[in-house]
């Protein structure tokens, strides 16, 4: 009792210095986070900066400590140049996938179910989040294959044929869904879809019953309370959900390695350039290109209002 | 009635392809599931030939399995320790106060999780070259544990936002000091977002498996095991069985932490 009561007395004082001042108060808290974000992260980018100004010996495979502008003159190659493109794309089109596919979901959750079935629906979200990224892209390989359950079921319905033009389209085909960009892209937009159903949910949740009925009474039928109130409350939402489906498919390596025609995307030349080929500096260098993107990302999504609704 | 119609076909819309989502996420787990028991060793087939338990002794008994699985919860319980520390600081710092650099503050907290994750892999792994670091347990949380702050000081500066300050004015006008007024108000009105926050970085960190290559070095962590493992179609049986394992043990928790904060929430 007396040891605390001391206690209390001491954290007391303490408390009462740092009420008096902010600015130490500030310091105290703000500092070990700094510290660590700033020292360990900001350090680390600073380290992949300066190791992107290495180089490979070729002869010898051992990367060479001088300075020198020679591996980012390797990275502007065709090969490298269509890489980025084709992960650019596979982002966007991941990216408006998934908010086709949030926007109902979650606008029908706020809206109409009730507090037990929101609820519901909220764990349901979420356990797929929660659940092992790597299991369930295993699970699509499973689900994908040529003799798995979706060409099963395609083959009982009798719709072979639908499937085999999808297979066959150029640049999307492929052997198997398992092994075309189309799978792929099934896959990459399953895995971060309830990134882009929670901001949206949160962003719609946040939109005050009151506005809708204030528009309602001011004589404005669904479509427009849709139109004007409700959709342009919930871009912030699509936003902040967009800034993770289209990060996590710019690094992705995991998705590409297990399903698709193994063309190569930005994060698999990183992972294969640093790993297999011994190569970082060039792996380096390369990660700069989606950090360069995020960046413009970033500043874009910030100004469609993507980091209230985060 | 002529209003109501319309509105209720689109309801009816809404609903199914709320359920169809729905069910399209689990799918998958569910397949899992079911491939776990299957008789085949090397091949997908759907319907499986057979069903077997057979696989479950088998990757009980397996010690890499066994390893991988501790390092990883261990791993994950550093980093979510670590997250839920710095996080909250960095919430109460940033929260009532503006002070000059508080937007770059909250921006550059975030930045680790809006980077793609192999950039945070990459860089730690040219920062462990660049030093000389040899790989260890450590090289492993302090990846996990910065990805991690983000997801902590998300969840509890947003709960915090939604305090009201005249409740930490009161604690004061009844003369609580700062630390009393945060053991006592605060920290009861954060508990659901620590917990919720708590959960999502252990739950993120134990599926970690980007930024883990590139700062485990030789360790194996679960999902690094598993990640191998498929490109080993031998072990395909037992990959199965793991991937069901993960699915319980994680669902579990969530569970609970869910229904933890919607108990809390409502009071």
């Amino acid at each position: 009792m007396v040891i605390e009561s001391t206690n209390v007395g001491r954290i007391g004082r303490i408390s009462g210095a740092l009420h008096r001042r902010p600015g130490l108060r500030l310091l105290l808290l703000l500092g070990l986070p700094a510290l660590w974000l700033v020292g360990v992260y900001g350090g680390s980018l600073l380290a992949l900066l300066w190791q992107s100004f290495f180089s490979l010996d070729e002869f010898s495979g051992n990367v060479n400590r001088d300075l020198t502008l020679e591996t980012w003159g390797d990275l502007f190659t065709d090969s490298n140049i269509s890489i980025a493109i084709r992960t650019l794309s596979m982002a966007t089109a991941v990216t408006i996938g998934a908010a086709v596919i949030a926007f109902p979901i979650a606008y029908y959750t706020v809206r109409y179910a009730g507090p037990r079935l929101r609820a519901a629906f909220f764990v349901l979200i979420l356990i797929p989040l929660w659940s092992s990224y790597l299991v369930r892209v295993y699970a699509w390989k499973l689900i994908l294959a040529r003799e798995g359950i979706l060409f099963w079921f395609v083959d009982t319905l009798g719709l072979n044929f639908l499937l085999d033009a999808a297979l066959s389209a150029p640049g999307i085909g492929g052997p198997s869904l398992s092994a075309s960009a189309l799978g792929q892209f099934f896959v990459f937009t399953y895995i971060w879809l309830p990134y882009m159903i929670l901001p949206v949910y949160t962003a719609l949740e946040r939109v005050p019953r009151s506005y809708l009925e204030a528009s309602a009474d001011l004589g404005a039928r669904p479509a427009q309370t849709f139109r004007t109130v409700i959709w342009p409350l919930a871009i912030p939402g699509i936003a902040a959900g967009s800034i993770f489906t289209f990060s996590l498919t710019l690094g992705d390596y995991i998705i590409p390695t297990i399903i698709g025609d193994s063309s190569p995307f930005i994060g698999l030349a990183i992972y294969s350039y640093q790993g297999v080929a011994g190569n970082l500096p060039l792996a380096a260098a390369f990660s700069f290109v989606p950090i360069v993107i995020m960046v413009i990302y970033l500043i874009l999504a910030r100004r469609a209002g993507a980091f209230d609704a985060l | 009635m002529s209003t109501r119609r319309p509105r209720i076909r689109r309801h009816f819309g809404l609903r199914l392809s709320t359920w169809a989502v729905l069910a399209f996420l689990h799918f998958p787990i569910l397949i899992v599931a079911l491939y776990a028991f299957t008789t085949e060793d090397a091949a997908f087939s759907f319907p499986p030939p057979g069903l077997t338990l057979e696989w479950f002794g088998v990757a009980w008994s397996n010690g890499a399995v066994r390893d991988a699985l501790y390092l990883s919860l261990r791993v994950a319980t550093t980093a979510t320790a670590i997250a839920l520390v710095l996080g909250t600081m960095a919430a109460a710092a940033v929260w009532r106060r503006p002070f000059f650099g508080r937007e770059a503050v909250s921006l550059f907290i975030v930045l680790p999780i809006a980077l793609p994750g192999i950039i945070t892999g990459i860089s730690l792994r040219s920062a462990i070259a660049l030093g000389n670091i040899p790989f260890s347990f450590w090289t492993i949380v302090i990846g996990h544990a910065t990805f991690c702050v983000a997801i902590a000081y998300n969840n509890v500066v947003a709960r915090m936002r939604r305090t009201s300050p005249s409740l930490l004015e009161a604690s004061a006008d009844l003369g609580a000091n700062g630390w009393q007024t945060f053991r006592h108000v605060l920290l009861p009105q954060i508990r659901p977002a620590l917990i919720a926050g708590g959960m999502l970085a252990f739950a993120l960190s134990f599926d970690e498996i980007i930024v883990t290559t590139f700062t485990a070095g030789n360790q194996q962590t679960l999902p690094i095991w598993m990640f191998s493992s498929l490109v080993r179609p031998r072990q395909r049986p037992m990959t199965n069985v793991v991937a069901l394992l993960i699915v319980a043990l994680t669902f579990i928790p969530i569970l609970l932490a869910t229904r933890m904060t919607r108990n809390t929430e409502g009071s």
